[in-house]
């Protein structure tokens, strides 16, 4: 095998914590209640088309589109339309929702719920993009991006390459892993489906070096289609970043502030490659995720199939309760998940995990005083200088932060892990970004 | 209700500390003081005890009293400044001499800028070059090494070889007529030469070098880029007249240059923060020490050169960056 294929610049290796990664994905039952918050997916949040007192069955349009860098949402349950009204969602606001109660579980018919796997590609390119923007899928890593959008590159562009990511490099989390091993033929579908809608030539599936399971599967799998390559990545977070994982795969780096379209590149997540097949195969809009469901303390680390709209809770309890001295809960992964203030919160389009934190893995080391070990600089996979974007960001100095490339930063957060004084260097880079992006705004409006 | 930590990411942290870091730094120097303390007996342990517990009361003392902040005694940082100087000191300097070598590194150097990690120089240079330019004849009056296993003896007092070289080749005589008095390459490397308590052992400070690196407390940049400089420069002169330049070898393993190279310029807090960079200051280092070294008034040159260079860090930082993703 020789040497792993790996990107260029910084990178950490935390410890995997990969404990559910042997548990088959379960499904989760049906809440008696759905709360489907209307801002999903990065970009515009989509606009309600039904109101109070509507029935709806599960599959059916809920909101559209808000915008060009937005998302349908469809009804993951059906029942009866309670109230349009805000809730808690993973970001800790109050934003709207549609709650709908529960009744039954009736499917909208043009919904192919059979268990046949369908692999046959009949449609056009435009065919193929049609039904994946109707059926709402966004970026299932967490990035939340609308996938239709990033399936039709701009004009004057075009695509060499789709790369599949199938890293899952944040530590804990096995939804892509599991899915990788019990849907592999429906994602290699799904990636031929996304070939077809770029008419691109070559796929890649990217797969870090410690799921020799997965990598041996869909390897398998992928014996019928020279056009499909797997790639065995080095575990090295951040492998899963779009921009090093175009590096690892083909060379290229992608300019600063440019999209991969730029260097040829696009890149989806399997869970995204698994949706786009049931979107275009089966007729199933994006209703449903895995979601792995872990800590250290959690009685049954699991991976989950929930429908959208399902309280967190339900999935704690599938994993046999939330442990009792837990501290702090993370809707994704440790590195770059965000941390949920209450049960309540609801699983969305970007749920790739809940993580439980023992309380003394909860809190923060008190920071101390920089020692200029440059250790957050080796790490950096953007090449940039944290503690001195920190500095520049802490003093109110925007002008030094632009110019330091502080919108460079994909906020994986290797500074921070890496730093031997405890400095939450990120909470100031992302201060920083706020503000330098909002004086960039001002400025091209002017 | 339950209620839940909520803080940004990451959630996770490395095991890295910067007591990690600074205790990992005193692990690496425990051969060289070990050595030194076989060469110079108990007036070594005196000098490193000294060293030691005066510098911690200045670290507690202006904490408390003048920065009036939590205590930071306990971070390994004024006990690694401690033993650094300690190491850059004769072990026959009077006591109140080490003393106040601890308040210049400490209260000067160090917590006059603001403590851990903001200083501009290294400490413990700091002190030596004070204590050198206060104190010159006690600074410069090097005990020869008598390892303990000989027994007690009167303590000798001579030169450094680099002080033998340079008189001797100033006086006008040639190396070869010189080379009776100096140190074998063997007794440099074991360290039976004359010397400041921490530049005896060659060995010694390369092993604790080995350490810091495996521990990648250190990366190789600056002690590579400047020990290659020296071997460069000092090889040119040597190979064009051996007769008035000492090899190159001869330069690694006398005076301060390991020692300086291993411990005192790779200081995290006073050298640069790119790779790039740090190969640029070790290159200025080795430079200037050569100067200093031929050319000079004092016969060495380390402690200069890695202040000098200390000085121009800020500047380094800014003209050697990283290399950034995405740009060619």
């Amino acid at each position: 095998m020789g040497i792993l294929r790996t990107f260029a610049l910084g990178g950490i290796h935390p410890v995997e914590n990969k404990l559910s990664a042997n548990a088959p994905i379960e499904t989760v039952p049906v809440p008696k209640q759905a709360i489907v918050p209307l801002g999903q997916n990065l970009g515009a949040p989509s606009k309600p088309i039904v109101a109070k007192g509507d029935m709806v069955k599960v599959g059916q349009l809920l909101a559209e589109a808000g915008g060009f860098i937005s998302a349908n949402i469809h009804s993951p349950v059906s029942g009866k339309v309670l109230k349009i009204d805000n809730a808690i969602d993973g970001t800790g606001y109050k934003r709207p929702a549609i709650f709908i109660n529960v009744e039954g579980d009736e499917w909208d018919e043009s919904i192919d719920t059979s268990a046949d796997i369908v692999s046959e590609i009949t449609l056009s390119s435009k065919e193929i993009i049609d039904k994946i923007k109707d059926a709402g899928i966004v970026g299932m890593g967490g990035a939340t991006f609308p996938t239709h959008v990033k399936l039709m590159p701009p004009p004057g562009k075009t695509a060499e390459y789709l790369i599949i990511n199938g890293v899952e490099c944040e530590p804990y989390l096995t939804a892509d892993h599991r899915l990788m091993l019990e849907k592999g033929q429906e994602i290699i579908i799904g990636t031929k489906l996304m070939m077809k809608a770029l008419n691109v030539k070559k796929a890649f599936i990217g797969i870090e070096n410690n799921k020799p399971d997965a990598i041996n599967h869909i390897r398998e799998l992928v014996k019928a289609h020279d056009d499909i390559e797997v790639q065995v990545l080095k575990v090295q977070y951040p492998q899963g970043g779009e921009k090093q994982l175009i590096k690892a795969s083909v060379n290229r780096e992608v300019p600063s502030g440019k999209l991969p379209i730029e260097v040829g590149c696009v890149v989806q997540n399997v869970g995204t490659a698994f949706a786009v097949y049931e979107a275009v195969q089966k007729n199933k809009p994006l209703i449903e995720r895995v979601v792995t469901v872990t800590g250290k303390a959690v009685k049954r680390p699991s991976n989950l199939l929930a429908r959208i709209g399902t309280p967190i809770a339900a999935l704690i309890e599938m994993a046999e309760g939330l442990p009792e001295n837990t501290g702090k809960i993370i809707g994704g992964g440790p590195m770059m998940g965000k941390a949920i203030i209450s049960l309540e919160v609801t699983v969305v389009k970007g749920s790739s995990g809940i993580l439980m934190m023992k309380k003394e893995e909860s809190s923060r080391i008190v920071e101390g005083s920089c020692i200029r070990c440059s250790k957050c600089t080796y790490v950096c996979p953007m090449g940039l200088e944290p503690h001195l974007l920190s500095k520049a960001a802490k003093l109110g100095n925007y002008e030094m932060a632009e110019d330091e490339a502080i919108m460079d930063c994909m906020e994986c957060g290797s500074c921070h892990y890496a730093c031997p004084a405890s400095i939450p260097l990120l909470d100031y880079l992302r201060l920083g970004k706020l503000k330098v992006g909002q004086i960039i705004r001002n400025r091209n409006n002017k | 209700m339950n209620k839940f930590t909520v803080s940004g990411s990451p959630h996770i942290q490395g095991d890295d500390s910067t007591k990690k870091i600074m205790y990992g730094v005193v692990i690496a120097m425990i051969p060289t003081v070990l050595f030194s303390i076989y060469f110079f007996g108990v007036d070594a342990i005196r000098v490193f005890l000294l060293a030691i517990v005066a510098s911690l009361f200045f670290e507690w003392a202006i904490q408390k009293f003048l920065i009036k902040g939590p205590s930071t005694i306990n971070d390994g940082s004024a006990l690694v400044t401690a033993i650094l100087l300690a190491l850059n000191l004769p072990s026959n300097l009077p006591g109140w001499m080490v003393i106040i070598g601890a308040l210049v590194a400490i209260g000067m150097a160090k917590m006059s800028f603001g403590g851990l990690g903001k200083n501009v120089f290294n400490p413990a240079l700091v002190a030596r070059v004070f204590l050198l330019v206060s104190f010159p004849v006690q600074m410069t009056s090097w005990p020869k090494p008598a390892p303990i296993t000989d027994g007690l003896a009167d303590v000798i007092t001579g030169a450094t070889p680099l002080g033998i070289l340079k008189e001797g080749l100033d006086a006008g005589k040639t190396v070869s007529e010189l080379t009776p008095e100096l140190p074998t390459y063997t007794q440099g490397l074991m360290g039976e030469m004359g010397g400041s308590m921490g530049e005896v052992s060659a060995l010694a400070l390369l092993l604790g070098g080995v350490y810091m690196l495996w521990r990648k407390i250190i990366t190789w940049h600056i002690p590579v880029s400047m020990l290659l400089t020296v071997a460069i420069f000092s090889g040119i002169f040597w190979g064009i007249d051996p007769e008035h330049h000492a090899d190159p070898l001869f330069h690694m393993l006398t005076g301060g240059m390991l020692l300086g190279a291993i411990f005192m310029a790779t200081d995290m807090v006073t050298s640069p923060m790119t790779k790039s960079g740090q190969l640029v200051f070790g290159f200025g280092i080795g430079l200037l020490t050569i100067l200093i070294r031929m050319w000079g008034a004092y016969p060495e040159g380390v402690s200069f050169a890695i202040l000098l260079m200390n000085a121009t860090v800020p500047l380094i930082n800014k003209g050697f960056k990283p290399r950034r993703f995405g740009i060619n």
